[in-house]
């Protein structure tokens, strides 16, 4: 007879390194992440907040990073990421790293070859991948993966800015390389945006028709040979001035998945991603953006029954994942700020020695 | 005329289109409306149940009932071969 009625579940114990602690107005994917990672079934998680600034409130979060690095700059080059990993990691014993930052994730990729020699795994896309999706060359993507895009133009210089009529209607998007989009109704407006984006981001900046639509979104996951483990489509139902979803739900979009896949598919797309599409009045799709990377609101997905960064965590493990093939319509989310009381200790402790 | 299939209508009137993620909300006569066209009935038949329920005349049927679906087609709540 069998006796063996309840077989007690262990879960595995992973050490897993994060960025994007940002939790502001602007919300970098990081504690959503941790969020996620925390209701894992599988894993027993212990976090690894990697912080670029003393005040990414993540840092301060205790109760989701058990300890927090601040790290150089990707700017500063992957020598000095290294070297800063290398340290971290003699320390914490790192399994897994989940860059959340679009800026960071050159470097982060670069390096995947070296972080692996060291025992930390990834799970990030190709720089193949990385580059073809770019803002600046989407309708090169557009025309090679049979997906329908905004007209786009890229400019290096304000001169540029007088001859858009020739290809567009006022208004028209004016966007940053990495971050940042304005709505410009004349070409002043445009040289305006055009400077105080150059100012942070560099050039060059895209230019790209504007779409009347409705913002819809899809998170996904890609196996890097071609198969979707993961995807959810969302409407955003609240939108920040910065473009930003603030609420959305889920919604039964089988066209978006249809495009998802088809994407996921051709370019065999590793990691996770998020293409934003505005969905028109005739029901057409426009991809107007692919980021790199789990986007902020992948609690959704998770509220919705798919917990991708899990799936990320075991595909970087080599682990089999499961596809997930269904995933609750209609579930919302809505986000909220909260104001912590830190200690002066804590904010002291990160400025000086770049450790809490 | 056939409504959505996937549409979900609550007692208290609240519609949700899953395909769009939009949301509505109905007023008494919608929720009647919303809930007969649903169940497949005929405009006549409709017509016919509400003027013997209300103290109502044709021509304001008529001109409530249209508006009602002019709405459905603007907020794509209509099956699209209609």
């Amino acid at each position: 007879m069998h006796t063996n009625y309840l077989k007690k579940m262990t879960k595995t114990k992973v050490t897993i390194a994060v960025t994007g602690l940002n939790n502001t107005d602007n919300p970098g994917p990081g504690i959503p992440v941790i969020r996620s990672l925390m209701e894992s079934d599988l894993f027993e998680v212990r976090i690894i907040g990697l912080a670029y600034e003393n005040l990414e409130p993540g840092i301060y979060m205790r109760d989701h990073v058990q300890k927090v690095y601040q790290m150089p700059y990707p700017s500063t080059g992957t020598d000095l990421l290294l070297q800063r990993l290398d340290y971290i990691n003699s320390i914490e014993n790192i399994d897994v790293l989940i860059p959340n930052f679009d800026a960071e994730l050159y470097s982060f990729m670069k390096s995947a070859t070296k972080l692996e020699e060291m025992g930390i795994k990834t799970f990030l896309p190709t720089l193949e991948q990385f580059e073809e999706r770019h803002k600046a060359v989407l309708s090169e993507f557009g025309k090679k993966y049979g997906v329908s895009v905004p007209k786009s133009k890229t400019i290096f210089s304000v001169s540029e800015v007088y001859t858009l009529t020739r290809d567009f209607d006022y208004p028209v998007l004016v966007k940053g390389k990495y971050y940042d989009a304005y709505l410009a109704y004349n070409p002043e407006q445009v040289i305006n945006h055009f400077n105080k984006i150059t100012s942070k981001w560099g050039t060059p900046v895209i230019i790209q028709e504007f779409v009347k639509g409705t913002e819809v979104n899809v998170i996904a996951l890609g196996d890097g040979n071609g198969n979707t483990i993961g995807a959810v489509p969302m409407r955003k139902q609240y939108i920040t001035n910065k473009g930003k979803a603030w609420g959305g739900i889920t919604i039964d979009d089988k066209k978006m998945l249809a495009l998802t896949n088809s994407i996921i598919k051709q370019t065999k797309w590793r990691g996770g991603m998020e293409l934003e599409l505005i969905k028109t009045v005739d029901n057409d799709y426009l991809l107007i953006e692919i980021n790199p990377r789990i986007p902020a609101w992948v609690y959704l997905a998770v509220g919705a029954g798919q917990n991708l960064p899990e799936a990320l965590v075991k595909l970087a493990l080599g682990m089999d994942v499961k596809p997930y093939t269904t995933y609750k319509t209609g579930t919302m989310f809505v986000r909220y700020s909260y104001d912590m009381i830190c200690d002066l200790k804590a904010f002291e402790k990160i400025s000086t020695t770049g450790e809490l | 005329m056939k409504i959505k299939k996937s549409i979900a209508v609550s007692e208290t009137g609240f519609v949700f289109d899953p395909t769009t993620g939009e949301s509505f909300s109905l007023n008494e006569i919608g929720i009647e409306y919303l809930n007969r066209l649903k169940e497949g009935v005929e405009k006549d038949e409709i017509k016919k149940e509400i003027l013997e329920k209300y103290d109502v005349d044709e021509m304001t049927f008529e001109s409530s009932f249209n508006d009602f679906i002019n709405m459905l087609y603007a907020y794509q709540l209509l099956e699209k071969n209609d």
